[in-house]
């Protein structure tokens, strides 16, 4: 009878294995961050808010600012 | 060793990020460029006062747009690795290929379609100056909001999951977010400020590229990352090989 069981398929996939918490929490924080402030210099940096004086990062990502969404002046 | 799996997870993230930002650039281009153009020379018709160029033009529309561009790809790749080695196993019965790009779109739709609809990408000369700070603030509200809620709905399917059925519950849970969100769209306060002669068609045109654009972005994103993270967790390219033998020989 054994020999009569349909062999696993590859269209169920098993479950991937779950990487714990506490293993992303460190990298999720650090570079969390670091991406969000990234974002903030392309989406709003001497708009609503300056870190540095004058407009020379709006203007340099200002078309970018633009099509990618964000709120420009 | 899992600290190891998430750090190239999300060099690989960063890494597909950059190539969609790259194909998100050319649809910017190609795309985007002519309205924003075009928005510019209604602009100089319309207004009195010249400001003086700190940027030229080319530069703007060429190595500063891709500046920007590539900078949101590779932050957002950062950001998109991150939450996938959260959702990976956590979600549903998906290969990690389909998780990624399952991800890629609740990301495409939670952190710009959503915001999107509620307040749309404007062209130069749609805006009032004085407003931008109200502007920015409500605008990343609307993501933030658009974010947690679509991880809410996700934890409250998994929730609901064992009582109706995954299908139900997926239902449920989509419906839970669109009911918040329209309630939310219906009490944040309008933004309109497109000038009374701006040509419809440049607005409606520039906001079309804008979402292909994301649409791009994140299409790319998810299939690369996808293959990338699929190749990183499920290292067998000899078994794949050599069980296609046994399949062929009943019947």
């Amino acid at each position: 009878m054994a020999q009569h069981v349909a062999p696993p398929t590859a269209t169920t996939p098993a479950l991937p294995a779950k990487l714990p918490i506490g293993a992303i929490a460190p990298w999720a924080v650090f570079f969390g961050i670091l991406m969000l402030v990234l974002l903030y210099f392309v989406g709003s940096e001497q708009g609503a808010t300056s870190v540095f004086n004058g407009t020379d990062v709006h203007e340099w990502v200002h078309d970018a600012r633009h099509l990618l969404g964000f709120p420009c002046h | 060793m899992n600290s190891a799996t998430v750090r190239n997870l999300l060099v690989r993230g960063m890494l597909a990020g950059l190539a969609a930002g790259v194909l998100a650039l050319v649809v910017a281009y190609l795309l985007g460029e002519p309205y924003v153009d075009k928005a510019i020379a209604f602009e100089e018709a319309h207004s009195h006062e010249h400001e003086m160029e700190v940027v030229s033009r080319s530069l703007q529309s060429t190595a500063g747009l891709a500046t920007g561009v590539l900078v949101y790809g590779v932050a957002f790749g950062g950001i998109a690795a991150l939450a996938y080695a959260f959702a990976l196993g956590r979600v549903g019965r998906f290969s990690p290929r389909a998780t990624a790009l399952l991800l890629s779109g609740c990301a495409l739709l939670a952190v710009y379609v959503v915001p999107f609809l509620k307040y749309p990408a404007n062209p130069p000369s749609v805006g009032n100056p004085d407003t931008i700070g109200r502007r920015t603030t409500l605008y990343f509200l609307m993501m933030l909001l658009s974010v947690l809620l679509a991880i809410a709905a996700t934890i409250l399917g998994k929730r609901l999951a064992p009582s109706l059925g995954t299908w139900w519950a997926t239902v449920a849970a989509v419906a839970a977010f669109a009911v918040v969100i329209g309630l939310a769209f219906a009490f944040l306060p309008v933004i309109n400020e497109v000038p009374q002669e701006f040509p419809a068609t440049v607005l409606w045109r520039f906001r079309l590229s804008a979402l292909a654009i994301q649409l791009t972005l994140w299409t790319g994103f998810g299939l690369v990352f996808g293959e990338l993270a699929q190749r990183l967790l499920n290292p067998k390219p000899a078994t794949a090989a050599t069980a296609r033998h046994p399949v062929a020989a009943p019947n």
